[in-house]
């Protein structure tokens, strides 16, 4: 069942994070993927996350496809020129990836290349755009394509932004551009994610929220401080804090936000950090039915 | 106006080594009005330099001359006798300045003394802050008068990234959200509804990333030629 399926068919989906490696060696990327066989939906595959420049995402997604697995082929602004990105994702079609997550991208002064000169030529909207137009068989300036792509687009938001307003009239602005799903930054209090689908539900697209593992209590203060849209209550940190078995405890939480997201979001997209082996277990504990099917 | 700061001394006494006897030549617009390469500047500098070489045992002489503008070469022309007296000429203009010297006497190595910053405006005496980025297609018209090109670290055309924390920048936390300024702006002027408007993909062909940029207006131009750049 592909991801725009899962999604379609109403039920609880879970997707996990797959990020390439500094270098060449991709075993370790596909053997997690592999443990997680059946687990999980589909694997988001970073686009060089936090500007750190690493093997590309389309390489990781194109050995996922070749081993049966769904990828999500991240793609983000920050890198490539309209030329490059369109071509790109024509790449992608014509390796049988199907899934594209449009980000802005961070900066790269963020990264490990901080002396690189930014693109942005689109944006997160405009990317979008770009990207429905090849599946419509032309790109951005109405040249014909020979062969169409079909893609099935998604993006992202930060339901606990503050302010969060700024981030639900984008939102709406990437659905009109041909966003299908979207997946948040990490959310760690339903109720917040809660008052954010008041309105973001009426966009009629479903929302995959973001689930980060805590590892630590420091982790959790070092997001608080420094990571935008996350916002870790004092509650978990506290529990982290006085925990002996931080997995355990980390799962515990995890799955229980899980299971408090499952009325609210159509599914989540569990950001491991390296704690990929709990994935089954925050699963198991959150009390989703059956694993899902084989991706 | 054209924001630019001078160079570090070192570097400056680094390009004159090989020069006994130069031209030190100041800008009286932009470069003066941000306090970089004005009359000032150019006799605070002057002393510098002289009284280092002199210090160091390789006396150097440092005339001092202070256009209205570099970027003209009406105002160029007259220096024309002391180019000639120097061995090289290190201008105290922004690169526009240093390049239309560098054209008009090209018999002269000419240096540049200063970094050109960006096109900005004055926050207060001593605080200068970009505003625009030349992009060619002014926008401001769209985003209540804030520049999302310059104000936001990405130049993103369709509202914020997800990289804002308590109003700034992720970029750096000392810089506002561009794109939280223009939201507040147009909810202040109840324009909010323009947001929607889904802007761009942007020409940049306009911009700074292509061939070098020229502005002709035949109703002013005095000379027939075909305008070159």
């Amino acid at each position: 069942m592909t991801l725009r399926e899962a999604l379609s068919s109403g039920r609880f989906v879970v997707t996990a994070e797959a990020q390439p490696p500094k270098g060449t060696a991709v075993d370790e990327a596909l053997q997690q993927a592999e443990r997680l066989r059946g687990r999980v939906a589909a694997f988001n595959v970073t686009d060089q996350q936090s500007s750190v420049m690493r093997l590309g995402s389309l390489a990781l997604c194109h050995l996922l496809v070749e081993r049966g697995l769904e990828p999500i082929y991240q793609v983000t602004c920050r890198d490539r020129n309209r030329i490059a990105l369109q071509s790109d994702l024509l790449s992608a079609a014509a390796l049988g990836i199907e899934n594209v997550l449009c980000l802005t991208g961070d900066h790269v002064s963020l990264g490990d290349h901080p002396q690189a000169k930014p693109v942005f030529d689109l944006d997160a909207v405009t990317l979008l755009v770009a990207a429905r137009e090849l599946t419509q068989g032309h790109d951005l300036t109405g040249h014909e394509l020979a062969g169409t792509p079909r893609f099935f687009l998604g993006a992202v938001v930060s339901p606990c932004a503050e302010p969060v307003e700024p981030q639900l009239f984008k939102m709406e602005k990437k659905v009109r551009a041909g966003a299908g799903f979207f997946q948040t930054q990490a959310v760690f209090e339903a109720e917040r994610f809660a008052a954010f689908m008041e309105t973001a539900r009426g966009f009629g697209v479903p929302v995959i929220a973001g689930v980060i593992l805590l590892k630590s209590a420091k982790m959790a203060r070092f997001m608080n401080q420094n990571i935008p849209g996350i916002r870790v209550p004092d509650d978990l940190i506290k529990q982290m804090e006085g925990s002996k078995d931080k997995e355990g405890t980390s799962a515990e939480i995890a799955a229980r936000l899980v299971r408090d997201l499952r009325g609210l979001a159509a599914g989540v997209h569990i950001m491991a950090m390296g704690w990929e082996h709990l994935i089954p277990r925050v699963l198991e504990f959150s009390g989703l039915p059956a694993p899902a099917e084989a991706a | 106006m054209i924001i630019a700061e001078r160079k570090p001394l070192d570097a400056i006494l680094g390009m004159m080594t090989p020069y006994h006897k130069v031209l030190v030549v100041g800008c009286g617009t932009c470069a003066s009005v941000c306090l970089a390469g004005g009359a000032r500047e150019v006799a605070m500098l002057g002393s510098l330099v002289r009284m280092t070489r002199q210090t160091n045992d390789e006396p150097i002489e440092v005339a001092e001359a202070t256009v209205h503008r570099q970027c003209d070469k009406e105002f160029l022309l007259p220096l024309a006798a002391e180019v000639e007296a120097a061995d090289a000429v290190f201008s105290m203009g922004c690169g526009c300045g240093v390049q239309l010297l560098a054209e008009t006497f090209p018999q002269r190595r000419v240096f540049p003394l200063l970094d050109t910053k960006f096109m900005g405006v004055t926050l207060e005496p001593g605080w200068w802050a970009e505003r625009c980025r030349g992009c060619g297609e002014c926008v401001l018209d769209r985003t209540g008068g804030i520049c999302p090109i310059t104000r936001c670290s990405k130049g993103l055309l369709n509202g914020p990234c997800g990289g804002y924390r308590n109003g700034k920048c992720e970029v750096d936390p000392t810089v506002d959200c561009g794109w939280l300024l223009i939201f507040d702006r147009l909810k202040e002027l109840n324009e909010l509804e323009s947001l929607r408007a889904i802007l761009g993909p942007k020409d940049w062909s306009h911009g700074a990333f292509g061939q070098p940029r020229r502005v002709v207006r035949d109703d002013v131009r005095t000379s027939a030629e075909e305008g070159h750049v």
